[in-house]
Formats: C-alpha cells, sequence, structure tokens
C-alpha cells in the first residue's frame, strides 16, 4: 500500500475528447475543483462565419452543457465567486451564463471600450465580490470591484506605455484595488491617482513570476537589485504560458509556479528552485494548498506533502503514526509485532499524537483504501487510550465521506481537506445545488444532521424553483410533486417558488403554489405584480400587516378606475376604514366621494360642518353649513339638522353682531355669546337672543347672574333677581356673590333661601348665628353639625353651647 | 387563582431587559448611519425617548442636535437627517424621500410590574375609526413578551380586538421558528381585555392616589410635572412615579382619605430619625451623616412635595362640585335617582363648569342606563351645544358611534325581542341573533351585568377605607370595577365556566386557550404571575385594583396597555376639535 507521499496527484483522466490545443483554445477553470469553460479554436480561426462552442466541463471532463457562441469576440473567460461564467467581449460587452450555459444578463464596461476594444481582460477577486479588469486598445486600464454592484473606474494613463505589457495582474489590499504591470525593465503600480515605479532594473527574472509573486506578498523594494525570487535557469522574459501562486501548507510560505513550453517551475522564497517537465500544453489552476494541472488527457495536482502525511508514509519512519499504522497492520495479520510497534509508542507516551497524526493523514488521502488504513489505525490505537475525545475521529469519519462523494467522476469536484474546510459545508451544498445535484446535497444535510432550515429544506426550495422551469409538466402536476415533496418542511417559503414560477411564465402554477404558502402577508407581493390586486387584498387583510393593505390599496387605487375601485374597497371594511384614515389627512374630497357612494349623508353632512371650520369668513362657514343642513335632512337626522339650523341662525346674528359692536364674536358658543353681551351691558339684546333661541329659564339665571357678579353690577342683579321668581333659586346668588368676595351682596339673598338651603346659605355668607337659628329651627343634626364645624372655640363659644344642647336635646328625643 | 390563604407575591419577571432591547435596537439603527447626524422626533414620543435612551446616549453615536419633526432644521444643521416617527399619515407629510428602518420599539416598561406601548391613539383608531393597524404592534408586543418571559401557559379574553390579537400572535409563533423551549417560563397566565368591554369603571372619578395624581396634573410616561403649587416654589419639578418612590410606593394604591394621615405620620417619624442626632457622640453622627443622612432628604424632598401635591389636590377636590359630582357618579353606578342626577348633569351642562367633565357625566348616564331617554337624549346635547359651542355636534357623533352615548328607544325595543327570541331557540342561534342585533347597536347592559356579578358592595355600615375587604375601595367601597371583576372570576373559574349570560351581556368574543406544550404544573412560580393586557388603555384605579386583588389571593399582576388612560383622556379622544 502506498501513501499519499507524491507531490502530484492524479485526479481525473480527462475523457473530453479535446483535439485540439489547449493554447489555441480560452479556458478559465474555477478555483475549489470548480468547472471549466472552454472556447475552441477563437484563436486561431478568426473568421466571423465560424460559430465556436462555448462548452463548460466538470473538473473531471463530464461536459455539462454546451452552446454555440454567437456573440461577439471573446476576449476573456472567467469564473466568479459563486460559479456564473464571464465572457469578456472585445466590445467591452460581459456577458454572464450560469454553469449550464444559460444566459443570465449581461454589462458593459463602458463606453470607450466600444472604439478602443478590449485588449486583455482579467477576473479577480476581492472581499467585496468579483472583479473584472480590462486594457482597452487606447492602453488604458479600467476596473470594476464588483460586478453586482457595477462601478466602472478608469485608471490614469500610465506614462510611456506604448504597447500592451508583456504582464499585468490586479492586486487587491486593504480595499484598494490597484493593477501592477511590467514594463521594459521595471515595475508600476497603477493605483486610482498615480502610476509610480515600484522596481527598477529586474535581472533576468521573468516577468511573469515577478508580477505574480509579488500579488501574493506585500511588495518590500530591496534595493534595485534585490530580488529574493531570481532563480537560477529563469528564462529571461520569455513569456510565460501560465504562472500561478500558492501557499505552501507546511511552511506556510508561497511560491510561484511557472510553466512555459514544455516545463513547469516551482519558484519560493529562496532563489532555488524546482522543475518539472510536463508531457502536454497545460493549463494551470492555482488553489489554496497546491496547483491543478490541466492538460487534455489527465488533470493532477501538484502540492506539497502535508506534515501528518510525510511523516507516515517517509520511507522507514519512526514517527508515532507510522509505528502506529504498522502495529494495526501486524494487528490484522494477528501478529504479535503489533504488540511491540504499540509498546514502543507508548513507552514514549506518543500514542494521542500517534493518533491525531493518522486521523490528520486520512484527511490528506484521496485513495479511499489508504483513508481506511489509516482511521483504523487510529481507531485502534484509540482502544488503548482512556478519555481520548472522539469528536476528531467522528468528524474526519463524515468529512471523509462527503469528500469521496463528491470527488466521484460523476461529480468531479476534486476538493482537498484544506480546500473544503475553506469553503465550508454550506457554500459546497450551495455548489451541489447550482450544479442541480439535489438528491445528493439532500443526502450529505441527512448525513450531516445538518438543521433543516439551512440543510434539507433550503435544497428543496431550490429544488422547486427548478422544476418550475420544466415546462413538459402541467402546472397541476408540477404543483402536486412540490407539495408532495416540500410539504409543511419548515423554513419553505413556497412564495418565493412561486414567484419563480411567474417570472418564467407560468402564472397559473403559480397562483396554484402560492395556495400551499401559509404566510398571507408573503403572498401579497406576487400577486401585485401578477396584477391579481383584489386576491393580494384580501391576503394582505388577512396577514393583520396593515402596512401591507396600505401597499395594496394604494396599488388597487392606481390599477383601477375609481368606481371600481371603491366598490373592491366597500367589500372590505378593514381596507376602507384604512383608506378612510389615509383620506381624512390627504384627500378630503376623495373621502367626500366615497360617503357619497354609499348615500351616507351623515358623514357628508360631518365632513361640510368640519370643513366650515377651516373657513375664516362666516359667510363661507355658513354657507358649509347650509351644505351641511341638507345632508342632514337626507340622512333624516332631526336632531343635527336643527343643531345646524340653529348654528346658522347664530351665525348669522353674530356677523350682524360684530359689525355693530366691532367685536369678534365668531366661534363663540350662544351661551357665551350672551354672557359676553351682558358682560358689555347690552341687557336687551342678551334678552333678545334669550328669547330667540329659547335659551331654557335655568341656563339663562345662571349665565346671567355669573355675568352680572363678574361685570361687579350687583344692582341690576338685585334688580334682576326681582324681575320674577328665580327658577334656579336664590342659593346661587349667594354662591356667586360670594365666589367674587362681596359678602355684603350675598347677605342679601340669603333670607330669599328656601328653608331647607337655608343653613348653607347663611354658613356660606358667615352669619353664624343665624345659620344657628336655621338649623335649630329645622331641628336638622347634621346641619347643627355643620354650623358646628365652622365654629371657633374662641368667639364663638357661647354658639356652640347653644348649638350643643339643640343637638343633644334633638338626640334624646 | 383559588389559593388557600394568603401566600407572598411573587416578584415580577425582571423588565429591565426591554429597555435594553430598546435601547440597543435604537443604538444599531443609529449606527447605520455613520457620521454626525440631527435627529427628529415626533413630539409624542419624547418623553418614550427619554425613557430609553437619554441625550448622552444619543451624542455618544453623533447625534448633533435634537428636533421635533415639525421644525426646519437651521443653519449649521449636519448633512444627515434620522427621523423617528409613528407611521402616522401627517407625519409623514414634514418627510420626503428617505430610506425607512423600524425601530421595533413596542414596550415601555413604566414600572416594575408596568409596561406601556405607549399609543394613546388606539382607542381612538380602533373603537372609533375601526381602524386595525395598531393590532399588528400587539400581536408582536405579545411575541415578543412570550419570546422573553413565556411560554404562557394559558390566555384568557374578551373583544373583538382582544381576539384578533391573540389570533395573530399565534400567526406569528406559528410562523417564526425559534421556540422557547426548556427555558422556565415567568409569566403563566395572560388576560386580554378590549377597552369597551368596560367603559364605566375608565369613566369614573379616581380617588386612588395615583389616579387622582392621573386626572389632576397628568402623569406622562411614568413622571409628572409639579407645578409651582405643589413645589411651593417659582419653579416646576419632575418627578418619576413609580416602585423607586420609597414615599409614593406606600401611598399610590391607597384611597385619597387615608394618604393624609399616612403622610403626616411619616413625616412624625421622619422627624423622630432626624432627632436621633441630639443624643449622638462624634462617631455616631459621622455614621449617620454618612449613611442615612442622604436618604433621609431625599425622603424628606419626596415626601413634602407628595404633601404638596395632596394639599393641591385637596384644594380643587374637595369643593362641593367635587363632593356632588362623586355623589352622582354613586347614584349612577347604583341606578338610584337618575332623574336627580340628570338635573345635576344639566345644571353641569348649564354653568358651564367643564366640557370634558359635563361629556364624561352624560355618557357615564348613557352606558349606566343603556342609553338616554330621547327626550333627555335631546335636551342634553342641545344645552352642551349652547354651553360648549356647537363644533360637538360631531362630538357627538362619535360618542353614538363608539356606544358612550346613545339613545334608548331601538335598544329598549331589542332588549324585548332578544328575550322572547332566546326562549324560542336554541342558545347557539340566540347567541347568533344577538350578534347581529349587536352590530346595530351595541348596549353596554351595565345594569344587569352589575346585578349578575355584584359589582356594587352591599353596604353594612361604614366601608373601611383604611382596611379595604374588596376592589371597591378603589372607588370609596362603592363600585367594584368590571373589568377587575371580570379577570377575578376567569381566574378563579380557570375559564368562562358558569359566566355564559355574563359573557353574553358583554357581547361574546370570549376565549380561553390552554397552551397544550407548557406543563401545567401548580408549583410553579408562574402560575401566580398573570399578564393583564388592556387593548384601548387602563387607568391607576384599575391597576391598583388588581394590585389590591394580587396581595390578597398571593399572586402578581402585571399590566400591559396601549396607554394609560382616564376619563378625560378618553373624552377628549372623542371630541372633535375645530379645524
Amino acid at each position: 500500500q502506498t501513501g499519499y507521499t507524491e507531490p502530484w496527484l492524479e485526479l481525473y483522466s480527462m475523457e473530453w475528447g479535446l483535439r485540439e490545443d489547449l493554447r489555441d483554445c480560452v479556458v478559465a477553470a474555477a478555483p475549489y475543483g470548480g468547472p471549466i469553460a472552454l472556447l475552441r479554436n477563437s484563436r486561431r480561426d478568426k473568421t466571423p462565419s465560424a460559430r465556436p462552442l462555448l462548452e463548460i466541463y466538470s473538473a473531471s471532463g463530464l461536459l455539462l452543457a454546451s452552446v454555440p457562441w454567437k456573440s461577439g469576440q471573446l476576449v476573456h473567460l472567467g469564473w466568479t465567486a459563486g460559479e456564473d461564467l464571464l465572457c469578456i467581449q472585445e466590445d467591452g460587452t460581459v456577458l454572464v451564463y450560469n454553469l449550464f450555459c444559460e444566459f443570465k444578463r449581461h454589462f458593459s464596461m463602458g463606453n470607450e471600450v466600444l472604439q478602443n476594444h478590449v485588449l486583455e481582460a482579467q477576473v479577480f477577486h476581492t472581499e467585496f465580490g468579483t472583479g473584472v479588469a480590462i486594457l482597452t486598445g487606447a492602453l488604458r486600464f479600467s476596473l470594476a470591484t464588483n460586478i453586482d454592484d457595477l462601478k466602472l473606474r478608469r485608471l490614469p494613463e500610465v506614462p510611456g506605455l506604448q504597447k500592451p505589457p508583456p504582464c499585468w495582474t490586479v492586486l487587491a489590499q486593504d480595499r484598494v484595488t490597484m493593477v501592477l504591470l511590467a514594463m521594459g525593465q521595471e515595475l508600476f503600480l497603477l493605483d486610482n491617482t498615480s502610476c509610480s515605479v515600484l522596481v527598477r532594473h529586474f535581472g533576468n527574472l521573468g516577468w511573469a513570476c515577478a508580477v505574480s509573486a509579488v500579488t501574493t506578498c506585500p511588495w518590500q523594494p530591496r534595493g534595485p537589485l534585490g530580488c529574493p525570487w531570481c532563480p537560477q535557469g529563469c528564462p529571461g522574459c520569455a513569456q510565460a504560458w501560465g504562472s500561478c501562486r500558492c501557499t505552501r501548507p507546511r511552511s506556510r510560505q508561497r511560491a510561484v509556479v511557472l510553466a512555459w513550453e514544455r516545463q513547469l517551475m516551482v519558484v519560493g522564497n529562496s532563489s532555488e528552485s524546482i522543475r518539472f517537465v510536463l508531457d502536454e500544453d497545460s493549463y494551470l489552476v492555482p488553489e489554496l494548498d497546491g496547483v491543478r494541472i490541466l492538460s487534455r488527457s489527465s488533470h493532477e495536482f501538484l502540492h506539497e506533502i502535508p506534515e501528518a502525511s510525510q511523516e507516515i508514509f517517509r520511507i522507514a519512519s519512526m514517527a508515532p503514526g507510522a509505528l502506529l499504522l504498522e502495529a494495526q497492520k501486524e494487528y490484522e495479520k494477528e501478529s504479535q509485532k503489533a504488540d511491540e510497534y504499540l509498546r514502543e509508542i507508548r513507552e514514549q507516551q506518543l500514542l494521542p499524537e500517534a493518533v491525531g497524526q493518522c486521523i490528520e493523514a486520512a484527511g490528506y488521502e484521496h485513495e479511499p483504501d489508504t483513508q481506511k488504513s489509516l482511521l483504523r489505525a487510529a481507531s485502534f490505537g484509540k482502544c488503548f487510550l482512556d478519555k481520548f475525545p472522539p469528536e476528531g475521529f467522528v468528524r474526519m469519519c463524515q468529512d471523509l465521506r462527503v469528500l469521496n462523494a463528491i470527488r466521484d467522476y460523476q461529480i468531479g469536484i476534486p476538493l482537498t481537506f484544506t480546500q473544503y474546510k475553506q469553503l465550508t459545508i454550506e457554500v459546497l451544498l450551495d455548489r451541489l445545488v447550482l450544479r442541480r445535484l439535489y438528491p445528493l446535497a439532500i443526502r450529505i444535510c441527512e448525513f450531516l444532521r445538518l438543521p433543516e432550515m439551512q440543510g434539507v429544506s433550503r435544497i428543496l426550495a431550490h429544488w422547486a424553483c427548478y422544476k418550475v422551469q420544466q415546462k413538459d409538466k402541467s402546472d397541476e402536476e408540477v404543483a402536486q410533486a412540490i407539495n408532495q415533496k416540500l410539504g409543511d418542511t419548515a423554513g419553505i417559503s413556497y412564495s418565493d417558488i412561486a414567484t419563480r414560477a411567474y417570472d418564467c411564465g407560468r402564472a397559473e402554477l403559480a397562483i396554484k403554489l402560492l395556495e400551499y404558502e401559509p404566510r398571507s402577508g408573503e403572498q401579497v407581493p406576487l400577486l401585485l405584480k401578477m396584477k391579481r390586486s383584489k386576491l393580494a387584498l384580501g391576503k394582505a387583510i388577512e396577514s393583520g400587516d396593515t402596512d401591507l393593505v396600505y401597499t395594496v390599496v394604494l396599488h388597487l387605487k392606481n390599477e383601477l378606475n375609481r368606481g371600481s375601485f371603491f366598490m373592491t374597497l366597500q367589500n372590505q371594511p378593514v381596507a376602507l376604514s384604512l383608506y378612510r384614515q389615509f383620506c381624512r389627512h390627504q384627500e378630503r374630497e376623495t373621502l367626500k366621494d366615497l360617503y357619497n357612494q354609499d348615500d351616507n349623508h351623515q358623514e357628508l353632512g360631518n365632513l361640510h360642518v368640519l370643513g366650515g371650520y377651516c373657513q375664516r369668513r362666516i359667510e363661507g362657514r355658513v354657507a358649509a353649513l347650509q351644505n351641511a343642513l341638507d345632508e342632514f335632512y337626507k340622512a333624516k337626522n332631526d336632531f343635527a339638522a336643527k343643531a345646524t339650523e340653529e348654528q346658522i341662525k347664530l351665525l348669522r346674528l353674530q356677523r350682524h353682531l360684530q359689525e355693530e359692536l366691532d367685536k369678534p364674536y365668531l366661534d363663540l358658543s350662544l351661551h357665551d355669546t350672551v354672557a359676553t353681551l351682558i358682560l358689555d351691558g347690552h341687557h336687551k339684546r342678551a334678552e333678545q337672543l334669550y328669547r330667540d333661541f329659547r335659551i331654557p329659564d335655568k341656563r339663562y339665571w345662571w349665565l346671567k347672574i355669573n355675568a352680572l357678579a363678574t361685570r361687579g353690577d350687583w344692582e341690576e342683579m338685585e334688580k334682576f333677581s326681582k324681575s320674577k321668581k328665580s327658577p334656579i333659586g336664590y342659593l346661587p346668588f349667594v354662591e356667586v356673590a360670594v365666589k367674587h368676595h362681596n359678602r355684603y351682596e350675598a347677605k342679601k339673598y340669603a333670607p330669599r333661601v328656601p328653608p331647607e338651603q337655608r343653613v348653607k346659605a347663611f354658613v356660606l355668607v358667615g352669619d353664624l348665628e343665624q345659620a344657628a337659628e336655621a338649623a335649630i329651627e329645622r331641628k336638622n343634626e347634621a346641619e347643627m353639625s355643620l354650623v358646628l364645624s365652622r365654629c371657633s372655640p374662641g368667639t364663638d363659644g357661647a354658639l356652640a353651647e347653644r348649638l350643643n344642647r339643640a343637638r343633644a336635646q334633638l338626640l334624646k328625643k | 387563582m383559588a389559593l388557600a390563604g394568603r401566600r407572598d407575591a411573587p416578584e415580577p419577571p425582571d423588565f429591565g431587559i426591554l429597555k435594553r432591547l430598546a435601547r440597543d435596537q435604537l443604538v444599531y439603527l443609529l449606527e447605520q448611519l455613520p457620521g454626525k447626524k440631527d435627529l427628529f422626533i415626533e413630539a409624542d414620543l419624547m418623553s418614550p425617548l427619554d425613557r430609553i435612551a437619554n441625550v448622552s446616549i444619543l451624542k455618544q453615536h453623533d447625534v448633533d442636535k435634537l428636533y421635533k419633526v415639525e421644525t426646519r432644521p437651521g443653519p449649521g444643521a449636519s448633512d444627515q437627517f434620522c427621523f423617528l416617527v409613528r407611521p402616522r399619515v401627517r407625519t409623514m407629510r414634514f418627510i420626503a424621500d428617505v430610506t425607512c428602518d423600524e425601530w421595533s420599539f413596542y414596550l415601555l416598561p413604566l414600572d416594575e410590574d408596568i409596561i406601556s406601548m405607549e399609543l394613546p391613539e388606539f382607542f381612538r383608531d380602533y373603537f372609533l375609526e375601526g381602524d386595525h393597524r395598531w393590532i399588528n404592534p400587539v400581536a408582536r408586543a405579545l411575541q415578543l413578551l412570550n419570546s422573553l418571559y413565556g411560554p404562557f401557559g394559558k390566555s384568557y379574553g374578551i373583544g373583538r380586538c382582544a381576539k384578533m390579537s391573540y389570533e395573530l400572535w399565534r400567526d406569528l409563533e406559528e410562523e417564526s421558528d425559534t421556540e422557547g423551549q426548556g427555558r422556565k417560563p415567568e409569566i403563566g397566565h395572560v388576560f386580554l381585555m378590549d377597552r369597551d368591554t368596560d367603559y364605566v369603571t375608565a369613566l369614573c372619578s379616581q380617588v386612588v392616589y395615583e389616579g387622582l395624581v392621573d386626572d389632576t396634573f397628568r402623569i406622562k410616561c411614568g413622571s409628572v410635572d409639579f407645578g409651582p403649587d405643589v413645589t411651593s416654589s417659582d419653579k416646576s419639578i419632575k418627578v418619576l412615579l413609580n416602585s423607586q418612590d420609597k414615599v409614593f410606593s406606600q401611598i399610590r394604591n391607597e384611597h385619597f382619605s387615608s394618604v393624609f394621615g399616612f403622610l403626616s405620620q411619616k413625616s412624625r417619624n421622619l422627624q423622630a430619625q432626624y432627632d436621633r442626632r441630639r443624643g449622638m457622640d462624634i462617631k455616631q453622627m459621622k455614621d449617620f451623616v454618612s449613611q442615612e443622612l442622604k436618604g433621609l432628604k431625599q425622603e424628606h424632598r419626596l415626601l413634602s412635595l407628595h404633601i404638596g401635591a395632596c394639599e393641591s389636590i385637596m384644594k380643587k377636590k374637595t369643593k362641593q362640585d367635587f363632593q356632588e359630582t362623586i355623589k352622582a357618579e354613586h347614584s349612577l353606578l347604583e341606578g338610584f335617582d337618575i332623574r336627580e342626577s340628570t338635573s345635576f348633569i344639566e345644571e353641569h351642562i348649564d354653568r358651564q363648569v367643564s366640557p370634558v367633565e359635563s361629556l364624561r357625566l352624560m355618557c357615564l348616564l348613557s352606558i349606566t342606563e343603556n342609553g338616554l331617554v330621547p327626550k333627555d337624549y335631546r335636551s342634553l346635547k342641545t344645552q352642551y351645544l349652547q354651553s360648549y359651542g356647537p363644533e360637538h355636534l360631531l362630538t357627538f357623533h362619535n360618542l353614538k358611534r363608539i356606544g358612550l352615548l346613545t339613545e334608548q328607544a331601538a335598544g329598549e325595543t331589542l332588549t324585548a325581542v332578544e328575550s322572547k327570541v332566546s326562549k324560542l331557540v336554541t342558545d347557539r342561534a340566540a347567541g347568533k341573533i344577538t350578534d347581529a342585533f349587536n352590530s346595530l347597536a351595541r348596549k353596554s347592559n351595565f345594569r344587569a351585568i352589575s346585578k349578575k356579578l355584584g359589582l356594587i358592595p352591599r353596604l353594612d355600615g361604614e366601608y373601611d377605607l383604611k382596611m379595604p375587604r374588596d376592589m371597591a375601595y378603589v372607588f370609596g367601597g362603592a363600585y367594584v370595577p368590571l373589568s377587575c371583576k371580570i379577570i377575578e372570576q376567569v381566574l378563579e373559574r380557570r375559564g368562562w365556566q358558569g359566566l355564559e349570560e355574563v359573557v353574553r351581556l358583554l357581547n361574546g368574543n370570549e376565549f380561553c386557550v390552554s397552551d397544550s406544550a407548557v406543563e401545567d404544573n401548580p408549583a410553579w412560580e408562574c402560575q401566580r404571575v398573570i399578564l393583564a393586557v388592556f387593548l384601548g388603555g387602563c387607568t391607576f384605579s384599575e391597576i391598583a385594583a388588581l394590585r389590591f386583588l394580587g396581595k390578597e389571593r398571593g399572586c402578581k399582576f402585571i399590566f400591559l396597555t396601549t396607554a394609560i388612560t382616564n376619563s378625560a383622556r378618553m373624552m377628549e379622544a372623542m371630541i372633535e376639535a375645530k379645524a
């Protein structure tokens, strides 16, 4: 059994039947074992009549999709982080395809390019997303750092640039994106504002090498000749066919891999380099922990052997992991050597390390048999350990099952363990979904016991969105199939699926799917989009979200004519009352129309009254009230009609008074109008109003004595009190006078107060003597107590005694 | 909650979390707008905002200046404006072209047992205009409380809005995937009630101290401005009224008649504590100054404020008017001397005592009597219009629509038909027919309900307000608040069984749902914590009554209300302002 000791690892033998040389095709392979896009013949045959084929293959060389290339001259292909294919054309148009060659959208890199053409382009990745950089025929660079939020930036001119630079690349650092380019013997850095020389005189280092290297580690100039990566035998300024960079996992140092002609060179930080001879023209795909080398017939992976693997599989290794592996093998053979090996490890107390090493090394293996033997060894070793945490082992078994499944030729995603951990399981699942490998994705979710929301239901939702695009099945069939699979799974949004169905032009299917959506609020936006506004209104109301109801109502208002809009509202009281609220603040006139429609004369009348108060002038108000009056009659509301009539009458009178007396009377109530007249001494007019408006006697008397007292017109008050018998009695006279601090006047009325209130009256005016008299006379105990409570012991001693005596006598009986 | 003997009521859950949540979310929203910005706030959000995040917190997050939303920014304004408003059409007019974010602030804890949604317009919007827009916030508030302190074991409720809110909340719970499983619930029961179930209680004059302070000075967001007549200086003082205030917490629930006695006792005690200084040596004095003096001074300050407030209330309320009003109110509640009360109200109007008060008495008369007799209905309204202005024609229209001031005629005939019908057909059908009648004219049926539930305590001798024996003490022993009585009865019966007739008289829409997922473990503390939800506002009298009930039964009531209300606020919500 051999282990993973070779730096070269054959991933797949490619069976894509490629006859052309790779260098004659435009190629792009996505990182993380992603798909390969290929446009054949495009470099050799530039006649417009030839229709090259754009093809997309899995990393194992299985054709995923192809489409004849009908658009313009293609300059560059590249993949986005989300595995969309970017096809950059000569005219600056960038076409976006998914990995099934289905066109998604396009955007342009600016008008400037239309004339100048794109000479070269690069796709790059930053923390913002995927970006595109182009070099135009005018030898100017433009770039967009995020194609999903397109903002084009034209970089400044590079002084002295006469022809396309032999090599350039995009550098993204600290949220700044720059272009690094080589020209002559110098290396330039081009940023938003300027172009500066980084290094002069490179010696004989290949430009490509330099540029690529710099992009991974910030360039620190070490003097004009201080080039750390200058390996011997570098092909001068020969243009490299491919170059890429990667990190060596063991040393954490970067390395640059260069390919030209049939040679491959790995250059590290030291001046040493490693060379390999290639059998075929190859295309390099940089990965996190190595480089994939793609040729017509094979797909290989070149990497630094991880430490754990090296320790175990090195010839004659005495590392604990290696010993454990041996021990387990011997154990299987039932040989006692197993014990010897094991003892050796345990004597050094390295068994936990040994187990850990085996587990780790298993992760780096691509051969299931080797994985198994390593894991078996780990499991064997674990038996001799107390409390060895099992999680790492279990986790590794799970991860390897997932990795083996996706590395399968049919699936063709050759992820290494390191890449897989970097990518995360969530993203891996997304990628499986993108490839429409739904069953595999679901099995992985179930196997890893992922929570439904992140796992199975998410994938089912994607499946459903794909399902609705299948035009060969009837709406009924599709809807049923989807509901059967999805059921009430948590986190499934039927409205999202329905939206997709509608976007594919299947309105009926969308409606059917929406019926499965339990949250009525979620149905509304799509129903609106589908112009099923009335249905949407019902659903919005059901959801209880009034914002949503408003949205639909305002939508309906624009969509329907006024009549049918109102009719729709009439059937939905909740919406109607919301709309009324809206109109009350925004559109009074519309509110009138609403009430007119259902002959609500009462509300119409109210509206007129309300409107009347906005009128400054009396005439305007009278007119508004007149309208209100008509409506109140129609509403058969006699009371309101009569009240309004009176009000009109009052207003007319007030206008008259304003003119005559030059004093504002508008906005006064009838009571206040009369009171104001009395206060100003217009007793006759007040009397007139009293009669005209049939003011009740009681009110008039209250009103008049209050006003007279305020005015201090005690003479008139006395006259008034004698004009006829007071309907409110005479106690109010006493009270009003006392309130205005006139005891003298108050005393005048006290004797006229009827006996049952007389005590109170005398107490009010402060005549305790009389109060006591009255109370004793009336033989009323409560009244006696009242008077007693007002007696102060010093001055009213005799009186108090008299009262006490009378009270005692009363109680005796 | 029929528990034998008294037990100490459990502690309420910690509602401070709600404040912290709201603050964190606000800070998060402010941080979405990096850099200096001016904040425009709607007037009625000022006080709540102040309780959640003070100016220094706002300044910390780059808020430069604060404006009311109606104002225009002056020169030197920041280039970013941030608006904090309720979703209302009229305020949105001031704002154009903005991006919106929602500050999902629903709940403001006013005290350790009171949470307010600070939505005073809920009452008018829902009960008068039939506007459902605040139901969603109510449901979301329940969802939040449920997620923090639940799951609630049992939910009860009465009223259409209560039912809708409950149902919407259940829908929201179903949609959301977070489940508070395994958490120990802190609130066992929730009771939702529509304000229109009981208008009578809200219309009564309040006589417990906190209610009186609210009626007299208006408590706003848990604090009150005591004016110069209280502080006996030339400036007003803003005082936070809650359980932290050691003086206030002891008198808030007391009948006003016992408050003065308590305060003077308290001041004597305080004086005694001050007086201890006399015999002290230097060390004792030092301890006294460093440990006690500050507390005593604080208490002294509060004490003098509350005494000032009491005096001010006394000045206003001990006038004859008030006594007579209370007397009239009591006879309305008991249903005696209706003629006399009507004349009292008429005189009240004629003398222009107060437009709000007059209106309140009219409504109380109407609601206790199932509407006014036609003659009174017309004449009182006419008198009112003459006294306070013709624009109140619209006010009356509102009051009629909401059922606070109605005419008897139609109602009488309905009752006759109804009682006949219900004898003839099954209960269920009768219920349906009753529903149909209700939509024509909602009747309060107060008299019948009062009789059924025994809301008017029979008096044998004087009611001792210092040692209350039932919830009636909050209205001087004359009336047990209907809303609280319903809650008491339902909790006692663990449902509506035996209250069918009352429910019918209350126009139905009752519900009682147990959450099967929550174990019904009577040993749990939470079984004795009840969340009372008032949709449309609740009064301090009701809060005092339920606090009393809780103390009697060894359970703790906590309150969630759309706003604190009282009779004046309710009337003002109905009054149609000019223009």
